[in-house]
């Protein structure tokens, strides 16, 4: 089955603490290329059937004013993607 | 020397207000909700009548003003507030809330759903040095106009529990600036901010100064025996805190009025 997938990132204005943290862990384990982590969120909507353009307009509602908070978030991305199998 | 210890509950007790007790304040239990019955023991030492409401519920039973309290509704899944925020009953609040007419107080958790409702500005995310922290907290009452801070004096300080995860404040300068210019920063945190909320934010209201939200727990500081050890009035007995119990007061005499 078709899954839209809904990336949400912290705006890059706000200190994300999560990302923080993660980045002064990575050179505890030897892992010192990166100057930055910020942490988001990956959601997946499986669709029955056919993905239409009406339900992806339901995926991008959803994603603005239930699975990311516009205040301290951004949507990233709103894609279709197909199982591979 | 013996040194006088109140017996717990039995010292200060507040004499109620009989005229109070006409007045009925409810309180939104969600799944996941820890301090709504704290909420409503705080109204009923405060003289109100506590009436509890179901998330669930298309109903406001009539009440006069509405706590949504502490806690971690719905596990905080997806963000603090944010699935609870859509509940049948909190669309019964946003309507009566935005009209201006209904006094609806957000404790923490429930701060975390105004906000996610777009009762209040701005949002919480998680404390600036990543842990849960419970302390007794300081903070400035810094506008005494709105309908839950008004037994207070302006400049008054309180000492009420703190303890959370998402406490820290943002919004976007101009907002903060907006706050601050209309006088609708209600609490600030003072010696020390405890999670890197913006400018010391503790807790603000919406235009009209019936929705007021906040982090710390005035409901935890309202009963000598069983409050903070201390306060920002003067010197108290053990657990003998209870600065907070002038949010429940001020509500009720403001509907009795």
């Amino acid at each position: 089955m078709p899954r839209i997938v809904v990336d949400v990132m912290p705006k890059p204005e706000i200190l994300d603490p999560q990302g923080k943290a993660i980045a002064g862990a990575l050179p505890r384990l030897g892992l010192t290329g990166f100057a930055e982590v910020r942490q988001g969120k990956r959601f997946e909507l499986t669709v029955e059937g056919e993905v239409t353009e009406a339900v992806l307009e339901q995926a991008r509602t959803a994603a603005i004013t239930l699975l990311s908070n516009p205040v301290i978030e951004d949507v990233t991305r709103v894609e279709v993607i197909e199982d591979v199998q | 020397m013996t040194v006088e210890t109140p017996l717990i509950g039995s010292s200060a007790a507040p004499i109620p207000d009989e005229t109070l007790t006409g007045i009925r304040v409810g309180v939104i239990s969600f799944p996941g909700s820890l301090d709504d019955r704290d909420a409503m023991r705080a109204v009923r030492i405060a003289g109100g009548t506590a009436v509890d409401l179901w998330h669930g519920d298309h109903d406001l039973k009539g009440v006069d003003a509405v706590v949504i309290p502490g806690g971690f509704s719905y596990g905080d899944y997806l963000r603090a507030g944010a699935i609870s925020r859509f509940a049948p009953l909190m669309e019964q609040i946003s309507a009566a809330a935005s009209s201006g007419t209904l006094p609806v107080l957000g404790i923490c958790n429930g701060f975390q759903v105004l906000t996610e409702a777009h009762l209040l500005p701005g949002s919480m995310i998680k404390n600036n040095h990543l842990h849960f922290l419970c302390r007794d907290q300081r903070l400035k009452v810094e506008n005494t106009t709105t309908a839950w801070t008004s037994s207070y004096n302006a400049g008054d300080e309180i000492v009420v529990p703190l303890k959370n995860q998402d406490g820290q404040f943002v919004a976007d300068e101009r907002t903060l600036d907006e706050l601050e210019g209309e006088g609708r920063v209600v609490f600030r945190y003072v010696g020390g901010n405890p999670n890197g909320s913006r400018r010391d934010i503790a807790g603000i209201s919406n235009a009209a100064g019936n929705v007021v939200g906040l982090m710390p727990h005035p409901e935890h500081a309202v009963e000598a025996g069983f409050g903070p050890d201390s306060s920002a009035f003067g010197d108290v007995g053990l657990r003998g805190g209870v600065d907070g119990l002038d949010i429940f007061t001020s509500v009720l005499k403001k509907l009795v009025k």
